[in-house]
């Protein structure tokens, strides 16, 4: 008889830690991005996606509001807005 | 094939016929021969293993759990101290479900530093969820390695083996011992076969969190397989019986002349051979002695225990344990029993001998008898040295 | 960083975690075909809660002290299986599971040359039990075990060389990253792997939560302890120091004012002053000084 041993990741699909965010999420403006990939590398859940210029987006259901993408993005592509709001927020 | 060999090499000999893949071991006395012999096979090209030569017991432990998760059939050994450096990794290696023989040449715990025989290492490591197999000579210590193995890596139990051998006793001792062949041994144990491992392959996360929704079935299904374990070592020892032709019947215990007996011994390990020296004079001048040999003292075998002792009126535990403050360990399981049951023996009398090495000899164990009487007596010591104690500490 | 990640989301690091940024960084780097094992920490914890992991390599995790003894295991019995040149080993912990607890098993596996890349994600103190004192958190940093008081202004002893120490083994690779370096971490992660025996990079990771910063300022904190010479990046190769990141060094205050957990040296000239002779001796002895401005 054996309790739970192991985690087969094929089956594991992790928390939806967006449920986390309280306040802020990434706006991707998709204009002067340049495809440098900094935000994909700094993103603490790795939830940043895209191939080509302008294509980068993060995933909303995983995405924890951390701010890391904005920060770092050297053409201010990514900012940082209210959820649920429109407008911009710096 | 039977040979004049010390007891650290028999067990190295059966080792290498078991073709572990990774050896890894710290040394401590009274096992150190075991694995220096185990050491001269891999330098010679005898055993095709990796040896690692750790810094520490705890080391030595997590080298052989990494070493069996990735699918190869691993060993080490320890004694005392040793033991308990690597207990928490035995507890980890028992929750992880990973199937390993490790040898504990039985010896005293410290303080003060003791490099003789006694049972306190193993047994104060009887929750860990290993099961232990207790040898009283080095053909048995020798067979129960092999049964080990083979046990260990049921699929249905993959649970770690302890296989307890009186430290110098049968370590340092020498008998003549039949080792088997190799063609014989691949017969009745066969490659292992993970139930699951780190495989690129196949990833997989092992040594999980399990949280307080989760833990608790993880120590049922333990506790569970250990019935299991119950019923696998009768099957496993009628088997090695039909290969090897060693008949160790069920191999939870060994009845000797307890039929009829009036007083029984129960004890565990090499004092058996002793006991049974004194039962045979005994029986010679007419006397109804018997000794009761427990093989497996995890699991238990409260049940056969039970069959043999119920009609016994005086019944004697020889422990070479302690468990300060309370009863004795082997004598707490032998009381345990009976509790609650149709019968049971008249007096259960509790008896502590041999701690730090001292030697239980012939007259010990008439000693032992001679003080079954009708009235009981609870973790009595013997062989004592009284002069040797002081009411107070001064001057 | 695609549709099959090594290290998924949705585990449950905090926010901004910088140890979640460097584990993914490693094992991207290091490839699939790698097992690892791991040390009890922050980093176990939040990616492998039953039912989820967020692994999708053969990953181990057994005790707090062992991971290098565990990988030394694994790492046998793939020489025994024929396997080991096609797989990697990557023993992982933090700061106080490697330079403290761990230190016992990481030298034997060192001194022993197992071919395993040990990775120590270095935050700074014992995050995952509250933010206690270990032996690589640096002087005066305000810990639960080394706290600010009337008699203290925080931890009394300087970071333990644990780059150094790893070196001293007689090793063929030691590195030092930073998170504020994501780029970096994974040339070096992928440089060890391809080299043969015992290898040890030590990438400093903030921590939000225990140095007390916002979450968005995890990269730019990782930069300014690089770039004021209190984490110099270094690398060692066969016992010499063969590499070193150039800075225009920056005063340490700027390093310090952006964290809660240095907060309190603000008005201590005298500490600071204490803090800046560590930076400046980094620079000398690593001989950190960019000559000309910084290039990438």
């Amino acid at each position: 008889m054996f309790g739970p041993l192991v985690i087969k990741p094929s089956k594991s699909k992790g928390d939806k830690t967006g449920s986390w965010r309280v306040k802020l999420k990434p706006k991707f403006l998709q204009k002067n991005c340049i495809a440098c990939k900094m935000c994909v590398l700094i993103c603490p859940e790795g939830c940043i996606q895209g191939k080509e210029k302008n294509t980068y987006i993060n995933n909303e259901d995983y995405c924890k509001g951390c701010g890391l993408c904005a920060q770092v993005c050297p053409k201010a592509d990514i900012v940082m807005i209210e959820e649920g709001a429109e407008g911009e927020k710096k | 094939m039977k040979e004049f060999l010390e007891g650290s090499r028999a067990v190295a000999e059966i080792i290498k016929l078991c073709k572990p893949g990774v050896i890894s071991a710290y040394p401590i006395t009274p096992q150190t021969h075991i694995v220096e012999e185990l050491a001269q096979m891999v330098a010679d090209g005898e055993l095709n293993a990796q040896f690692v030569n750790v810094e520490s017991e705890h080391s030595a432990a997590s080298v052989v759990l990494g070493a069996v998760a990735t699918g190869v059939r691993v060993f080490t050994a320890t004694s005392s101290q040793g033991l308990f450096y690597m207990g928490e990794v035995l507890y980890n290696i028992s929750g992880l479900r990973l199937p390993l023989v490790m040898t504990c040449a039985n010896r005293a715990v410290s303080s003060p530093i003791n490099i003789w025989n006694d049972q306190q290492d193993s047994v104060s490591l009887r929750d860990s969820g290993w099961i232990q197999l207790y040898a009283e000579n080095i053909q048995e210590a020798v067979d129960l390695h092999l049964v080990g193995y083979r046990l260990s890596e049921d699929k249905s139990i993959m649970l770690p083996v302890m296989v307890c051998m009186d430290g110098f006793i049968l370590t340092h001792g020498m008998e003549t011992v039949d080792i088997p062949q190799q063609e014989e041994v691949d017969k009745f144990l066969p490659g292992y076969q993970p139930l699951y491992k780190l495989d690129p392959a196949q990833p997989l996360t092992m040594g999980l969190l399990a949280d307080p929704d989760y833990y608790l079935e993880t120590r049922f299904a333990i506790q569970e397989t250990f019935k299991d374990v119950l019923k696998m070592i009768p099957k496993i020892n009628e088997e090695f019986k039909n290969h090897f032709g060693r008949d160790y019947k069920d191999g939870l215990v060994e009845e000797y002349f307890t039929r009829d007996a009036e007083k029984v011994i129960v004890a565990m390990g090499s004092v058996c051979g002793t006991i049974k020296e004194v039962v045979d004079a005994q029986r010679a001048k007419g006397k109804k002695v018997g000794l009761l040999k427990i093989i497996s003292y995890r699991p238990f075998p409260y049940t056969r225990v039970y069959d043999v002792l119920k009609d016994v009126p005086r019944v004697a535990v020889l422990d070479k344990a302690v468990s300060p403050g309370a009863y004795a360990p082997l004598a707490i399981e032998v009381k345990a029993t009976f509790f609650g049951k149709k019968k049971s023996p008249k007096v259960v009398s509790s008896f502590v001998a041999g701690l730090g090495g001292r030697d239980i000899t012939l007259e010990s164990v008439k000693e032992i008898f001679g003080k079954l009487t009708q009235k009981e007596v609870s973790s009595e010591f013997i062989d004592l040295k009284p002069e040797l104690l002081k009411e107070e500490y001064g001057q | 960083m695609d549709n099959n990640p090594l290290f998924k989301s949705g585990h449950t690091a905090c926010a901004g975690c910088g140890q979640a940024i460097a584990a993914r960084l490693v094992i991207e780097a290091a490839g699939s075909n790698t097992i690892v094992v791991n040390n009890t920490g922050c980093l176990e914890v939040f990616s492998t809660t039953y039912p989820e992991s967020a692994w999708n390599v053969p990953w181990i995790h057994s005790l707090f002290e062992n991971a290098a003894a565990v990988a030394s295991g694994v790492e046998a019995a793939l020489i025994y299986l024929g396997k080991k040149d096609t797989t990697n080993v990557i023993a992982q912990g933090g700061d106080g599971g490697t330079a403290d607890i761990g230190l016992q098993a990481l030298s034997g596996m060192l001194e022993r040359f197992h071919d395993i890349l040990y990775v120590c994600y270095d935050n700074e103190a014992y995050m995952n039990t509250g933010v206690q004192r270990s032996g690589l958190t640096p002087f005066d940093a305000n810990t639960t075990t080394s706290p600010i008081g009337s008699r203290s202004t925080g931890n009394i002893r300087p970071k333990k060389p644990m780059p150094e120490i790893a070196n001293a083994h007689g090793i063929p690779y030691v590195a030092t990253a930073s998170a504020g370096f994501p780029q970096d971490v994974q040339r070096k992660v992928k440089k060890a792997i391809s080299i043969k025996g015992p290898k040890y990079i030590q990438i400093h990771v903030p921590c939000p939560l225990g140095w007390r910063h916002e979450t968005e300022l995890t990269y730019q904190i990782a930069r300014l302890a690089v770039e004021t010479g209190l984490y110099p990046l270094i690398e060692y190769e066969n016992g010499r120091l063969a590499a070193a990141r150039k800075i225009q060094p920056k005063p340490v205050e700027e390093y310090l004012k952006a964290q809660g957990r240095f907060k309190h040296l603000l008005n201590n000239p005298e500490q600071i002053k204490q803090i800046q002779e560590i930076a400046d001796n980094n620079i000398q002895k690593y001989n950190l000084r960019a000559v000309s401005p910084e290039t990438n």
